[in-house]
Order: structure tokens, then sequence, then C-alpha cells
């Protein structure tokens, strides 16, 4: 009813043409049946037809052009099909109230980036015919204890309404949500021709969960976790898939750190034809890794489990199976990952694929320079390498003189304390700038950096969109010249001209943010932490980049009058998140009371009462539907 | 003790926190962090910190040595990612995944993955095997008797300790590299020759 309501009052601002629904007969009809295509869906129907007030008046103009303003309305439908972006859909979705039913019809992927932005019967409301869902949930500081457990995120409300919305439903797309084993099953037992379920540091659930999408999903197409939690309980999911040849196309479980039943598995990939990406756990030897390979060579992605051999001793003259002829039958092999707990020796059995690899993951491979040249001296075409700082300085010397493709590096480091020598540095970035012209992302570990090698990244690497440096010694500042990081940053902000997201580390003033606010007019991701001088930092940025979105903070020293100056901008934005900053609590509660339709959030640590004046973690974001009705006890929503 | 009073061991006391106070086990507050260049002006509000190893009230990712802190959450590496490589580290670091096994006599070394054997009797029947040798029977008192060779191991400390006095748990973690010695050099040991 209140939705009918909205759609009045938008046709009374309406200039142009009055709404189909207000002209007689066949127009209506029309619309239902092309509608529905196929499925009785009256109820649509009625909402766009029926409920229009017959005050409006029609006039002989207005009759003799409903014919063209019919067509055109047919045709935007018609139109409207092929717009796939959600951005682009959302602009016509605003251009007058046909334009936005007629969207709303039409919109078969369903995105929302804060599960508590909107309710899932708003979202139901909206849009009646929804193929695929992508549902985020917690903010990324969780995933590094920032927030206590059981927050929130819960998939369960959702997809209680999705079950009963979308019977067709096909994809679901969930990051950062709190998902039970009882949710899985309801999902499983939901959609019949559901295809892809992809989890990305999800949690809650565990191999239970996993039996129940194995077994009753036969149009499964798509089974990807990454970086998620999956409790061991001790079933045989594997074993759960439906017999006969099946629809796998994905199958991505690296990160479910349970020991599978190989056999199984193998049963599994022989009689999945069109299984093209495998991403097996730690718990598969490089022996069945192998026996695996031979069953699909077909593979275009594969991570490789373990990569060393298994723990039980083999038995004498076992011979050893030939790696390298495996590796050389998979001729579209294109993405290499895994090598969870690599045997070294093992590493030359891949060089048959390097030339062809767009993408290589070694990050959880201590490798060593020596180790990763003869591998990476043939990736020509690589587009995106992820690897250890074991590989050092050295390493990325070889990594840039080879792989002049090269669009996304990450260098994760081994030893993530603070203290410690490392292994890369500001070397490394500097050949990497030099020799990978193309980069368009990055997200760097270190231990030391030098504003002079940021400096030349932000001139050489023109192509920059994501620019993450992590100096993991807090405050740390030049170790060439001792002075703050804030020229280096200051570069990339400014001769970065598509850079949108960001994150900065080392010791920072002022003049960083006031750098950023300056030049990053494209940012729409900001990650600060232990840097920043005073409020002027954070006001900086709020006054200075109209594109943020995600903007995440914490132990800096910003305070209540830098939360005020971005009242203009609060309702642009996803979330703002700011911990063990200098916010009071009357600061956040002004915000609260300014800002209707944000939901301003005060996270404590657990039980612990605040004892300080000032807030443990503030996280707002905008929503619909005011504070929401699950928050655990240690947070409180101000109003 | 007396003794001890007058020298004061307490004002010389290494431990972490400015002098004149007592450790602090809040979790709220940041301790002074040797390693921050500019510790006077780190201004921000409590920073949350995992008290250190001696006073861990909350159970920690790793385990630090006492001298330093760790602040919750830095550098944002995602748990799964710093599990994944501390459980390879202490595994290689406790089991010293593969031993290498010297055998008096015997030209060349061999080396062994210690984790694969569940208990004594395993290890030393693969020892056997591998070096065709019989090491007789272990007793508490006697070490091992009827043989000529006697299974010895180097333990963390760098000292050479006879294969079976400890529980097998305890062996594994601390046996770094493995000796067969021969009869006359281990006489010492308590070998019956």
């Amino acid at each position: 009813m209140r939705q009918d309501l909205t759609v009045q009052q938008m046709s009374e601002d309406d200039d142009r043409s009055p709404p189909l629904d207000l002209r007689c007969g066949a127009a209506p009809s029309i619309n239902r049946a092309r509608n529905c295509s196929g499925e009785a869906v009256s109820g649509s129907g009625s909402s766009t037809s029926s409920s229009i007030p017959a005050s409006v008046p029609v006039t002989v103009t207005e009759y003799q052009s409903q014919y063209p303003d019919q067509v055109l309305e047919i045709v935007l439908e018609n139109v409207l099909q092929f717009l796939t972006s959600r951005r682009d859909r959302n602009a016509a979705s605003l251009v007058c109230k046909s334009w936005w039913r007629a969207e709303a019809l039409t919109r078969s992927e369903l995105f929302i980036g804060n599960c508590y932005a909107v309710s899932p019967d708003r979202a139901r409301g909206r849009f009646r015919r929804v193929r695929s869902v992508v549902l985020k949930g917690k903010p990324r500081f969780a995933d590094f204890n920032l927030m206590p457990p059981d927050w929130g995120a819960h998939f369960g409300p959702w997809v209680c309404v999705l079950a009963n919305a979308y019977p067709w439903l096909e994809k679901v797309y969930l990051k950062r949500m709190s998902i039970t084993d009882d949710d899985l099953a309801l999902l499983a037992e939901s959609f019949s021709g559901f295809k892809e379920l992809t989890l990305v540091c999800c949690e809650g659930f565990g191999t239970c969960g996993l039996a129940f999408i194995a077994s009753k999903c036969r149009q499964l197409r798509v089974l990807d976790l990454i970086e998620t939690e999956v409790t061991d309980d001790e079933v045989d999911w594997i074993s759960l898939f439906p017999e006969g040849e099946t629809c796998l196309e994905s199958l991505i479980f690296d990160c479910v750190d349970c020991a599978i039943n190989f056999e199984a598995l193998e049963k599994l990939v022989a009689r999945s034809p069109f299984l093209r990406k495998l991403r097996l756990n730690r718990h598969v030897s490089i022996r069945q890794l192998y026996r695996l390979m031979v069953r699909a060579p077909q593979l275009t992605h594969l991570g490789t489990g373990k990569y060393g051999p298994s723990e039980v001793a083999q038995r004498q003259g076992d011979t050893e199976p030939d790696y390298i002829a495996a590796f050389a039958a998979c001729k579209s092999l294109v993405c290499l990952s895994g090598f969870r707990e690599i045997t070294p020796d093992y590493l030359s059995a891949i060089y048959p694929v390097c030339a062809n690899l767009t993408s290589l993951n070694f990050s959880y491979a201590t490798i060593t320079a020596d180790q990763l040249k003869p591998v990476i001296c043939n990736c020509h075409k690589l587009q995106i390498f992820w690897a250890l700082d074991s590989i050092c300085d050295e390493g990325l010397q070889a990594v840039a003189a080879t792989c002049k493709e090269l669009r996304e590096l990450r260098v994760f480091p081994m030893n993530a304390q603070e203290d410690v020598e490392g292994p890369v540095s500001e070397v490394g970035l500097q050949a990497i700038s030099e020799g990978c012209r193309k980069l368009q992302s990055i997200l760097y570990f270190c231990q030391r950096m030098t504003n002079a090698a940021v400096i030349a990244m932000s001139s050489n690497c023109l192509e920059l969109e994501v620019f993450r440096l992590c100096i993991m010694g807090r405050h740390r500042p030049d170790h060439a010249t001792g002075e703050p990081m804030d020229e280096g940053f200051g570069a990339i902000v400014r001769n970065c001209r598509k850079l949108t997201r960001l994150a900065v580390s080392g010791l920072l003033t002022d003049r960083a943010f006031g750098y950023i606010g300056k030049y990053g007019k494209l940012i729409r991701t900001l990650s600060v932490a232990f840097a920043g001088d005073s409020d002027m930092g954070l006001k900086y940025v709020l006054e200075g980049c109209p594109k943020l979105q995600k903007l995440e903070i914490r132990d800096s020293p910003f305070g209540d009058a830098a939360l005020r100056s971005g009242l203009h901008h609060y309702y642009n934005m996803r979330f703002l998140w700011m911990s063990s900053c200098r916010l009071t609590r009357q600061g956040c509660q002004e915000i609260a009371q300014a800002m209707p339709r944000l939901v301003v959030e005060v996270i404590r640590s657990d039980d612990e009462e605040e004892t300080d004046n000032y807030v443990e973690t503030l996280y707002m974001y905008r929503s619909l539907e005011g504070p929401r009705h699950d928050a655990p006890k240690f947070v409180t929503i101000l109003r | 003790m007396a003794f001890e009073r007058d020298l004061n061991l307490e004002a010389t006391e290494l431990r972490l926190g400015l002098p004149g106070t007592q450790e602090s086990r809040s979790n709220k507050r940041s301790l002074p962090d040797m390693n921050i260049v500019d510790d006077q002006d780190h201004r921000s509000g409590s920073s949350r910190v995992i008290a250190n190893a001696s006073n861990a009230t909350k159970s920690e990712e790793e385990t630090t040595p006492p001298s330093k802190t760790q602040v919750v959450g830095w550098p944002p590496i995602r748990s799964y990612r710093k599990n994944s490589l501390q459980a390879k580290k202490s595994e290689a670091e406790a089991s010293g995944i593969y031993v290498k096994v010297s055998m008096d006599g015997a030209p060349y070394l061999r080396k062994i993955h210690l984790n694969i054997y569940k208990d004594y009797p395993e290890l030393l029947k693969a020892l056997e095997d591998m070096f065709k040798f019989k090491v007789g029977e272990y007793s508490e008192s006697e070490g091992y008797n009827g043989s000529e060779f006697v299974p010895t191991y180097e333990d963390k400390d760098g000292d050479w300790m006879l294969v079976g006095d400890v529980p097998w748990e305890m062996f594994i973690t601390s046996c770094k590299r493995l000796r067969v010695m021969k009869g006359s050099e281990a006489r010492g040991l308590g070998c019956a020759v």
C-alpha cells in the first residue's frame, strides 16, 4: 500500500505524459501480459494499474498521444532488459515513474552493499523478478578482530524472504555475512533452479550446511567458498553430490580446512565434464592432485591444495607420478593457486603452464627468490600475482623484469609482526613501478618504505586504481629521510588520476590528508590507521572527496568536530567506521539526531563497560529502515 | 632475602611500562611501544592492546615474547591467513619436519620425517631398516641392551640425549637431529657391550 502511495505522489509530480495505467482499456492489459512473461504475476500487475486514482484528468491530447507513449514504454522495458550495470539502472529509475516501474520489473540482479541499509521486504516489494542476489554484511575491519563476534549480518532473515519471493532465484553471492546450516538448508530446498553459490569471508556454518547444498541443488554450477570459515561437522559433503553427470563448472573449497573423502572427490571430478575451476584444500596431497588433474585436463583455474607429499609414508617402490606431464596436459590453465604446504622440489612441474598463466597465487607458499625465478621468468602473460614477502626484493625484481602485463600485485608478510627485519622494502616497490607500467592494483606489506619509491610508483604507474600500502610498524617514517610519508601518498593522489581506493600507513601528518582531500576526487574507499595529527585531517577528507563511499579509520586522533564536518556527505556514503579515535558519545549523538536516516552504532568490545570518555567504535551507515532489531547487547544505536 | 633487597632488583627489573607504574592489565590503554618513533605524539584514544604474555587475559593469536605488545588487528591480515602461516611456522619449528639422521660409519646422512611415526618402536624400526642394524632392548636404567648401536638425538639446547627417555610428544618437538652412535662411543650412555 505504501508503495502505491509513493507511485501516486510521483505521478503528481510528473510533468511528462501521465502514466500508461490511466489510459483506458487495452494498455493496462498489455502491460500485465508482458510483465508476466509467462508467469502469473497478477499481483504485480495490479500494483501498476488499478491503484492509480482516476482523479488525474485524461485530456484529449493525452488520448491522442496514447499509442506513441505505449510504444515508448514497451520499447523502454525491452531496452532496459539489456541494462546490466546497476549504476545505469539506478539512474534510469530516477527519470520518471514509468521508467522507475519498468526498471524495477526488469532488474534481475539485486546488489545490496549493506544488508542493513534496506530490509528484505522492501527489496522484495520493489523488485519482483530477481534471479541473482549480492549481499554484503559486516564492514571490512571486522576481518581483523576489531568487531566482537555475533554483531549481526545474518543471512537468515534474507533467505526466508528470498525463498518466498523469488522461486526462480539462481545465484547468491554473500560477503561477510553470518550464515547458519539452516539457512543453507532453506536455500537448497527453496530454489529448484539454483545455480551459483559464492560465499566470501562468511562464517557460522559447517560441512553440514555444505551437505545440504551438494545434495539438493541439482542444477548447481558454482560452489565457491573463498576465505570463509567452515566448521568441521565431520560430514562427507563431497560424496553427497548427485550421481551421474553434474553441471558443476566451479568448485572452490581451498578455505575449508577439513579432511575430505578423496575417492568421492575423484569420482565427482570424473563425472563433471563442465568443470573449469577447481581449488582444493591443503588436505589434498600432490599425488592426489595428480589423479585429479589427469581426470580434468580441461581446467582453467586450479588450486593445487597442499602441493606436497601427504604425511602418510609412501610404500617402497611407488614411483612418483609425472607431474610435469599432468601440467602439460592442462592446455587451458590460466590461473594457478594453492601451494598450501609447498615442497619446493615440485615447483618445476608447473613450468609447462607458465607461459599461459594470467593469474598466479603464491601467497601461501614460503618460497625464496631463487625458487621463484625459474617460474616467473616464463610468466610473460601474468596479470595477477600474489606472493609472500619470502620472495624478497630480489623476487620482486624478477617479477618486474618479466611480467609486463601485470595488473594486480599483492605481497603478504610471512611474519605479521611490527618489529622484524622485513624482506621486502622500497627496493621491491621501485622495481615493480619501473617494470610493470600497467599496474592497476597493489597491496604491499613491508617494514620500511621511502617517499621516493612511492613517488616513483605514482609517476610510473598511471593506471593505478587501487593503492594499498601497509608499512607494518606504526607511525614509521621514511626510513631514508626520517620524514613523514606525506609526500609519497600525496604524489599518489595527485598523479594517479584513476585512483578509487587508497589505504595509507606509516607516519602521516594532516598534510597527507590535505593532499587526499585536494586531489583524491575519485576515491571511493579510504583506509586510515594510526595517522594524522588533528581533526583537520579528517575534515580535509570529508570536505574534499565527493565520491567517498567507504571510510574506515582506526587509532587516529580525529574527534567530534571532524565528525561534524561530514554531515553534508554521510547520506552519500555506504558507511563510516571509526575505532579508537577521539569521538565522544555526545558527538556521535549529535550526528544521530541531525541525520534521521543514518544508523549510528556505538560498539563496545564485548561486555566491557565504557569507562573512557571516548567511544571505542563508531559504525554508521545510511538505512531506510531505522535501527535494526537484531543488535546484540554490546551495540548501542544512538537516536 | 636481605641480599636481594640490597641489590634493589626491582628497580632494575626489565619490564614493560613507564617507571613507577605497575604492569598494566588494561587492554584499553596502549602501552608505550618502544618502536614508535614519536612516542610523545601518540595521542590517539584507547588503542586496543593485547596484554603481554605474562598477563594474558585474552587468548592471543600468536605467542609473543613478553617484551612486545601487539595491537588488535594490526597489521591488517585476516586471521585465516595468519593462522595458515602460523600453523606452518609452528609445525616447522615444533616437529622439525625433516630431521637429519647420521650413522657412525655410514658414508652419507639420511633425512626422516618425524611426524609420520607415532611412537618410538615405529621410529626405531624405521631406523633399523634404513641403516641395517639392530638397537636392542630399551630400559630406563640401562639404556639399550644387547646391541652395538645406540640411537641418540640432539635436543633444542644442543645436548645429546638418549632416544626413549622422554615421552614421544616431547621428543618430536625437541629433536633437532638424530645420530646412531656406535658401541665404543656410547659406553657412557649405558650400552652394555
